[in-house]
């Protein structure tokens, strides 16, 4: 099965310590390519990079900013091949962002 | 098709789904992941037995029909689901479902069936009505009234539960290593939520709730005959067969409610009090302590008056310090100061209480009241007495308990009271609520 990580922390310090925290998601990310378990995954800028995008009766409106107004914001994602739900949480707690937000996991619905 | 034959075949198939449904549902879901498709195509094999075996004759081997012709119901609906929902995930079981032989012996998976059930990704309070109807084949009704909900809403709710099952990729397994004894604690408390809806039915006379706790029982009889080392698995057992000893002495003839200080041990099921200490001695050979096996030792040193006439305060008072440093839990304070209060007198107790006092959690909890009245009373503060136990009778919600409560009530004496009276009145209220 395949498994969406998504990482929420607290944007504005992600960004801000991305030099220093970005070593730990490396060496976290080259586990599980050895476990040959790593589909894609990675970074996504800041909030203040961000832009939504919505249609409503038919107009288009772009608004500065994420879908929703939060201290803490989806900042990356991985997608990985396991068994079941176990093996995912037991990968997802690894992730060092786990330690500092959260790491939803979310199966992939195949088409 | 004659008469005898048809009875037989339904007699069969009724002991079937009474003795191994849970191990047909475990099976099958086994693969799959698909409980509630498990449960449909078990029910259609059952309905083709019906009518097979009182023509045909009852199989030599009946549980192996019925999970061969399930087995290709299961099959046939993820066939006709994959045109509509491509399911290439499903192809791997579905070849191995298809390989799969009929075993002589059907192999006992209904642990790794409760091990999904309680899975930490299922919503707690929905696991143990999971268990009922995965593994015990209830229907959604019977469990709504046993657990006091509509059945609407607790069908909605097995639904949703199964198809996170299905969906959040949760496996079928009993997991292994340091994850063991955690997951299994999920399972255990589970079972022992079971157990507590149960023992809320003292006489048994409630039709819809009566055997829950003997289901409960059931459900740790297979934990324990599957995984026999885990000690936390012995402790609960024993725990509930201690509580079960005396289910029937909590009421007299006529229906009042027999707090545990006036119950007579000789109306203790001495047979059963027996089981549950030698599975606490087995118990306590293996590694690993927890809860259970503490709460199975206060009603072990309950027990005990058996044989010396009184309980061992000294020994429960131990227990529920232990119980506490690892729960932390306000219940167990206080049970700790009630202990406190007949090893040291009613202030020491009240003292106890006081320092839970501020805990919101015991605004609302019967025993704390009820525990507190009694202790005012040997105190001689009667009127503070008096209002804790009018408290207490607005929290319980068996009227048998409410007229004990209301009668301890009516004896207050403003002056001093009995001490020995008093003593065994305060004991009477350990253990009466089990969480």
């Amino acid at each position: 099965m395949q498994f969406m990580l998504l990482i929420y922390e607290d944007d504005a310090a992600r960004v801000a310590h991305m030099d220093d925290w970005m070593p730990h998601c490396g060496a976290y990310v080259e586990a599980m390519k050895k476990a040959g378990i790593y589909v894609a995954g990675e970074r996504l800028r800041g909030v203040d990079a961000t832009t939504s995008v919505r249609v409503r009766a038919g107009q288009t409106q772009v608004v500065d900013g994420p879908y929703a107004e939060a201290k803490e914001q989806l900042g990356g994602f991985h997608l990985i091949e396991v068994p079941d739900l176990d093996a995912a949480l037991a990968w997802a707690a690894r992730c060092p962002s786990a330690a500092r937000g959260a790491v939803e996991v979310r199966p992939v619905w195949p088409l | 098709m004659t008469a005898s034959a048809a009875r037989e075949a339904r007699a069969v198939a009724e002991a079937i789904a009474r003795e191994g449904y849970g191990k047909l549902v475990a099976l099958l879901a086994s693969r799959s992941r698909d409980v509630a498709g498990a449960e449909d195509a078990l029910a259609e094999a059952f309905a083709a037995a019906l009518e097979d075996w009182p023509i045909k004759g009852v199989p030599r081997s009946p549980e192996a029909w019925l999970l061969t012709v399930a087995r290709r119901r299961l099959v046939d609906r993820v066939r006709r689901a994959r045109t509509a929902e491509s399911a290439a995930g499903d192809l791997a079981w579905l070849a191995e479902e298809l390989a799969s032989v009929p075993e002589p012996e059907i192999p006992d998976e209904r642990l790794a069936l409760m091990f999904a059930c309680a899975h930490p990704a299922i919503d707690a309070g929905i696991r143990a009505p999971l268990i009922l109807q995965t593994v015990l084949g209830f229907d959604a009704a019977t469990i709504a009234s046993a657990f006091l909900t509509s059945p609407a809403t607790m069908g909605q709710r097995l639904v949703r539960a199964k198809r996170k099952i299905r969906e959040a990729g949760i496996p079928f397994e009993v997991p292994g290593g340091p994850e063991l004894a955690p997951r299994l604690a999920d399972v255990l408390d589970a079972i022992y939520a079971t157990y507590a809806e149960g023992w809320l039915d003292p006489r048994g006379a409630d039709a819809r709730r009566r055997n829950l706790a003997d289901d409960a029982i059931g459900l740790g009889r297979i934990v324990v005959a599957l995984l026999p080392e885990e000690a936390e698995g012995l402790g609960l057992l024993s725990l509930m067969l201690h509580a079960q000893a005396r289910r029937r002495a909590r009421r007299d003839e006529s229906g009042q409610y027999v707090p545990l200080a006036e119950q007579e041990p000789g109306d203790w099921d001495g047979a059963l009090i027996d089981e549950a200490e030698a599975l606490l001695l087995r118990a306590s050979r293996l590694p690993g302590s927890g809860r259970f096996q503490l709460e199975a030792a206060v009603q072990s040193a309950h027990a005990a008056r058996r044989r010396h006439g009184r309980s061992d305060w000294s020994a429960i008072f131990l227990l529920y310090e232990a119980l506490f440093a690892s729960t932390g839990s306000p219940v167990v304070a206080v049970n700790r100061a009630i202990a406190l209060a007949e090893l040291r007198g009613p202030e020491a107790g009240l003292a106890a209480l006081d320092t839970v006092s501020s805990d919101r959690a015991l605004d609302d909890y019967q025993p704390y009241w009820a525990a507190r009245a009694e202790l005012l009373a040997r105190v001689g503060k009667t009127d503070d007495a008096a209002r804790a136990f009018e408290r207490a009778m607005g929290l319980e919600r068996d009227p048998a308990v409410r007229r004990h409560l209301d009668r301890r009530r009516n004896t207050l004496q403003p002056a001093k009271p009995s001490e020995t009276n008093a003593e065994r009145r305060v004991e009477s209220l350990m253990v009466e609520k089990e969480t």
